[in-house]
């Protein structure tokens, strides 16, 4: 029998037993749909985490620190003899920094400058934590959403505030914008060799450059200073600026204002007492990459270069395993339910067979082979998955929807932004379909074969 | 008989030393035994027997819808013996039109869909089948009833309609088993005058089982007696009446 033929009888055959098939293609739909909403689910919140994570910053940076330091991040501990050499570890300076910059796929090498140091804001101080951030984190989307504004320019005397530390100030955020505050910070002044350090005591700190220093005598004095700064943004998510260190930045402002501002770091005096007062070094820095795939290639780089690194890309290896095994497990359970619905085409189908028995036989008698009658129960079968697997689609966008709306409903009543989480793709729709469909096959394979190997002359006697 | 060897040898259709047996339990239903019969082409053949005497196994066993336990059964030079399913199912599709004292419509179906059923499974193409449909629907005068379901005909009527899906492949045999069985005297008499009708217009073979003495010595031009599953006595109508 031709395919067309067999569709309109295997349809005229659904619709005379109408109540039984669709609730059979329920129970498909609702397979399906549990699967789809299982995988949106999963698919959704691995999509949620990776966007939050690359908005951070961290999946195409390289975090490039001296060998002396590699402990402090974490890293693999020296091995004795490296320990113990003489020969000293190649130190982070600005040389380093110019040979970073020329590695192939690095797009920018900055230091990473935090400091904790006190804000004065309408005569209230606050500690807080101070970040530079360079003009590039603008592109990470990590400032897409924030109210205000970015830096007007990478010296400008403005600043971002972290959402926590906002709320610290003021209740309303909002308000803020456009305010000022006051930092107030001890400021690294080298000590001349022929000259007292009162002498630079009152020079403008945001507007110094490095060619003002004067030789240096060796030591260097803290000075007081105070710098105004204009809130002009208030972020959610701050960029990753840097690895380690004093932690997460509550006060952004641009990377080039930080560097002027010469904060004391604690491994000034380290470097005081070593004598490497030459030209500054930095604790970090962090190498921004073109692509989160040059990482890897770029670290090697760099380790051959003579210093240590450290990404996130391991982080993100455990991650995508995590999440992996996450949708396998919703995957499973997903399966189950269209496994018991798969049960309840066998079921149809076989109470099928019991009803056309003698439709059977006269089929045959009529010159059906055993292959006719198979098909047409395979048609059967193959129509209520089909149907069942695009119904369970649909179902199964509607109930991810619903977890969303519901969620959405939750954060905001926590004052928490809104996400999605859950995400339906093209090829998640063809394989929830494709697998309904051949899952409905193989449950029609056993009752399609039964009513083919029928006898035709005891179902013609089959009243 | 003349001479069996290997194939039909001219008839329509021929068995030879068939026999089909059933397990029923523990006991062996010697349904059909040994029994070897001649048809010629265009020749009306009545199978007389009381109830359980093998003509309608038989039947199947002509028709292909049933395999001998042994013997051989030739149509068409064909041994349908030692066919395979799907050949056998190309038998009953082209070469047998089968009638049935229950006439097996398709409820669900119209008559027009219940004659057009042998042409799918033929593979008959799609323009060419309203002609075949009408042309078989008119041979048994209902073509006003085509898009009347079975429950919406009279028994006769349905008797017609089954002759009509039997005739419409154009088989070159067609077997009947009890086709007046479940309609009253009248309309039985009027089914065999169209199966009468048809064989004399078409020249096709027919072989009919009944237990109608009468009306086999009336339409019939020959009469093959069973008993038991044994064939018992064989000649034409007039004599055996």
């Amino acid at each position: 029998m031709k395919l067309r033929d067999l569709t309109e009888l295997a349809a005229r055959n659904l619709r005379e037993a109408v109540l039984r098939n669709s609730l059979t293609t329920l129970g498909i739909a609702v397979g399906v749909a549990s699967l789809v909403a299982m995988l949106s689910l999963g698919v959704g919140l691995q999509e949620l985490a990776s966007t939050r994570l690359s908005r951070s910053g961290l999946f195409d940076a390289v975090f490039v620190t001296t060998q002396a330091n590699m402990r402090a991040f974490g890293g693999p501990p020296r091995p004795m003899a490296e320990r113990t050499s003489t020969k000293p570890a190649r130190k982070l300076d600005d040389d380093a920094r110019q040979q970073l910059a020329q590695i192939k796929n690095v797009v920018e090498v900055y230091p990473e400058v935090r400091f904790p140091t006190e804000v004065q804001f309408e005569g209230k101080p606050l500690m807080t934590t101070v970040a530079g951030i360079p003009a590039s984190a603008r592109r990470d989307g990590a400032f897409d959403e924030m109210k205000g504004n970015f830096f007007s320019g990478p010296e400008a005397n403005e600043a971002i505030l972290q959402i926590e530390f906002a709320r610290d100030l003021a209740k309303q955020t909002d308000s803020l914008l456009g305010k000022d505050l006051v930092l107030r910070y001890a400021e690294k002044e080298p000590l001349p060799a022929d000259a007292p350090p009162e002498n630079a005591a009152h020079k403008s700190a945001a507007n110094r450059s490095d060619a003002d220093d004067a030789p240096a005598s060796g030591g260097f004095s803290l000075v007081p200073r105070e710098l105004k700064l204009r809130i002009i943004g208030v972020v959610e998510t701050e960029p990753a600026t840097g690895f380690g260190g004093f932690g997460r930045g509550r006060l952004l402002i641009p990377l080039q204002i930080a560097q002027n501002l010469r904060i004391a770091q604690p491994t000034d005096m380290r470097e005081m007492l070593r004598g490497d007062t030459g030209k500054p070094s930095y604790e970090t820095l962090t190498v921004r990459v073109s692509s989160p795939k040059v990482v890897q290639s770029v670290e090697d780089t760099i380790k051959g270069m003579g210093f240590g690194t450290f990404s996130i890309l391991d982080a993100t290896k455990n991650m995508m395993l995590f999440f992996t095994v996450f949708d396998s497990l919703l995957l499973i359970f997903g399966s189950l339910a269209l496994t018991v619905a798969s049960l309840g085409i066998v079921n149809t189908l076989v109470m099928a067979i019991l009803e056309r028995r003698r439709e059977i036989g006269i089929l045959k008698a009529l010159g059906a082979a055993d292959r006719d009658v198979r098909r047409l129960f395979f048609v059967e079968a193959g129509a209520m998955g089909l149907l069942g697997g695009v119904l369970g689609v649909a179902l199964g966008w509607l109930i991810g929807r619903a977890l969303t709306i519901g969620t959405n409903a939750y954060l905001k009543r926590q004052e928490l932004p809104a996400i999605d989480i859950s995400s339906i793709h093209w090829w998640m729709v063809a394989l929830a379909v494709g697998v309904s469909f051949f899952v409905s096959l193989a449950a029609g394979m056993y009752p399609a074969s039964r009513a083919a190997r029928l006898n035709p002359v005891e179902a013609l006697r089959y009243e | 008989m003349g001479e069996m060897t290997g194939t039909s040898n001219g008839f329509a259709v021929r068995t030879e030393g068939v026999s089909r047996q059933y397990a029923m339990g523990e006991a062996l239903v010697h349904a059909v035994d040994d029994v070897s019969i001649a048809v010629k082409p265009g020749e009306f053949v009545a199978l007389l027997g009381s109830s359980g005497s093998g003509k309608s196994t038989l039947l199947n066993l002509l028709a292909g819808l049933d395999r001998p336990t042994s013997g051989a059964i030739y149509a068409h030079e064909h041994n349908l013996a030692e066919m395979s399913s799907q050949q056998l199912a190309h038998h009953r599709s082209h070469t047998v039109g089968m009638v049935f004292q229950a006439f097996n419509l398709l409820p669900r179906m119209t008559l027009e869909e219940n004659v057009e059923l042998p042409l799918r499974l033929a593979e008959v193409d799609r323009a060419e089948r309203p002609a075949r449909v009408r042309e078989a629907v008119e041979r048994v005068s209902l073509a006003a009833r085509l898009t009347h379901r079975p429950s919406e005909l009279s028994g006769g009527e349905q008797q017609r309609a089954a002759l009509a899906r039997a005739l419409v492949n154009r088989p070159t045999i067609l077997l009947a088993d009890e086709p007046t069985g479940n309609l009253d005297s009248l309309t039985g008499d009027a089914i065999m005058h169209l199966l009468q009708e048809i064989n004399r217009t078409l020249q096709m073979t027919i072989v009919m089982v009944t237990h109608d003495k009468v009306r086999a010595a009336r339409y019939a031009h020959r009469i093959i007696t069973m008993r038991d599953g044994k064939l018992v006595t064989e000649g034409a109508s007039d004599e055996i009446a």
